[in-house]
């Protein structure tokens, strides 16, 4: 099951670029939530304060407190831990290229030192199936590299993957801009699924995906959120005049 | 009009003739490459290939003035300092890799470590050999051990540098993956970092072990040779290229030609070292499409 996060004073930096300006949200347990906005905007930057992915990179920062249920992920957790309970898929599909399929998706228990060979099974098995890759894959799940399949194909391995450790939120960068239509509409049909079980952040920059498969939309500029609610609210009635003009396209 | 497509096909015609030039250039510079190589192995059958036999194999040196004799304590003995050099060599050469690659970037200590392997690499070989006299073996005596731990020293900077290098070209993305399943960050320096990386790491232990297995000088004052059997690791102890050097500075024919025989069974062994390697590294990867 999803857990809320709840977001306060939330700041970022890479060196002295001030990414992220005191941002505060409210995010729902098992709900879709969209954050659009421009290139540059922060948007990834917040998703990646979310799993504590942000400090990966030594020069970035980030101070406030980020909540998911009851632990504040900045004082009560190590980054280890908090990643193992939020899963990020990237923009590009990142297979590790030297496992197979059935790998790649144990990865996450794997390399957490995770043996069980029947539960690694199920796991896998459960994971492909909620990624809806099973059917395409289960023939050659140990015969074939992760690498192998094509760009959408790996981007659910990746889907898997994540939901694999079975996490309670869903962070999700841009996961369909590296793919065709096709493969798209299969991840967003994915996100609809998903979103019931997990906690799901989106970041997008078509905003047709983010109508479609969110419930609730932020919207980013400059390092600020100008403006959080309802999707339909956001797409049909903005209280900001900058989410309008970004939404009816009259934006720089 | 007319003008523009006499034009594109003069360019088109030019554009063809520089391609057969410039894939003729490297065409013949492969050539060149290749010549050295096989002239050397062609000639070295020609010369020691006669003096091959069975006791080549299975004998130590004879005494001076009798016929006979082989290098097979010279062989076994190439085989116990490698084996040691890359028990030491190795392991450390890729640990410093992965420190500078993964977690030293942008640290002092790792541009010093990386200034110090690159200086490291092109210390002569003698020197080595000297410094690790002077360490392991004075005051005590010649030792296989003290010959082996020249050539690890010789073989760490190669190795080091490779694995950084290779480990620079994994993608981020990969070990952002990692992390972002929450994997800590050393297992993901070892199990997916070094692991992506690992066929281009391990042709940098090859060269580095190739390279090494012919050199004499850093031998000369710790492995020191032995003209009889030693297995013992504290021991002076035969070595190939020690052998052959001493019995090509020999006033005898005969030496010469064992001389020979003993640069074609090195060669040989390199070769077939490293393939087997390459052949076993190979076996079990999956190959990724794309």
């Amino acid at each position: 099951m999803g857990v809320g996060i709840l977001v306060e004073d939330l700041n970022a930096w890479y060196g002295t670029n001030h990414t992220l300006q005191d941002i505060n949200l409210h995010i729902p347990a098992n709900h879709a939530t969209a954050l659009i906005g421009p290139s540059g905007c922060g948007k990834s930057t917040f998703v990646r304060c979310l799993n504590r992915m942000h400090e990966t990179n030594p020069i970035a920062r980030a101070t406030g407190i980020v909540k998911m249920g009851e632990v504040d992920i900045y004082k009560d957790a190590s980054p280890v831990e908090i990643r193992r309970r939020v899963g990020m898929v990237f923009q590009r599909p990142n297979p590790f290229p030297t496992m197979s399929i059935y790998d790649n998706v144990a990865s996450g228990l794997k390399l957490n030192g995770f043996r069980n060979r029947r539960i690694l099974d199920e796991t896998v098995e459960r994971s492909l199936k909620q990624s809806a890759l099973w059917e395409e894959v289960k023939d050659d799940l140990k015969k074939k590299s992760g690498a192998s399949l094509s760009g959408g194909q790996q981007q659910r391995m990746c889907i898997a993957r994540a939901l694999a450790v079975d996490p309670e939120v869903l962070l999700m960068d841009e996961p369909a801009s590296a793919l065709d239509p096709v493969s798209t509409s299969k991840i967003e049909d994915l996100i609809f699924q998903l979103k019931s079980q997990y906690t799901i952040v989106i970041v997008t920059h078509n905003m047709q995906q983010a109508a479609r498969v969110a419930e609730n939309t932020g919207f980013f500029l400059n390092g600020k959120m100008v403006e959080f609610d309802s999707t339909h609210k956001i797409f049909t009635n903005p209280k900001d005049k900058r989410t309008e003009d970004y939404i009816t396209g009259r934006f720089g | 009009m007319d003008f523009q497509t006499r034009s594109m096909r003069m360019n088109n015609s030019r554009r063809t003739a520089t391609n057969y030039f410039v894939s003729g250039l490297s065409v013949l510079a492969t050539i060149l490459v290749i010549i050295p190589l096989v002239a050397i192995l062609f000639y070295l059958v020609y010369k020691g290939a006669s003096s091959l036999n069975l006791a080549f194999f299975t004998h130590a040196p004879a005494p001076v003035g009798e016929a006979g004799g082989g290098m097979a304590n010279s062989i076994v003995g190439s085989g116990i300092i490698l084996a040691l050099a890359s028990l030491m060599g190795i392991p450390i050469g890729i640990a410093a890799g992965v420190y500078l690659a993964e977690f030293g970037r942008g640290k002092p200590f790792a541009t010093a470590v990386r200034f110090t392997a690159d200086v490291l690499n092109g210390v002569p070989s003698i020197v080595m050999g000297i410094s690790v006299f002077t360490l392991l073996v004075k005051g005590r005596h010649f030792s296989a051990l003290a010959g082996g731990v020249a050539l690890a020293i010789m073989m760490i900077p190669t190795i080091t540098r490779t694995t950084e290098e290779m480990l620079a070209t994994v993608p981020h993305a990969i070990r952002e993956a990692a992390l972002g399943l929450g994997v800590p960050k050393w297992r993901t320096a070892i199990s997916v970092s070094l692991r992506t990386a690992s066929p281009g790491i391990i042709t940098g232990c090859m060269l580095a072990f190739a390279r090494v297995a012919g050199e004499t000088a850093p031998l000369l004052f710790t492995a020191f040779g032995n003209q009889f059997w030693s297995l013992k690791l504290n021991e002076p102890i035969a070595a190939l290229p020690l052998q052959i050097y001493v019995y090509a500075i020999s006033p005898y024919d005969e030496w010469h030609r064992l001389a020979w025989a003993g640069s074609l069974v090195l060669i040989v062994m390199i070769m077939v070292s490293v393939t087997l390697v390459r052949i076993f590294a190979n076996r079990g990867v999956l190959k990724g499409g794309s």
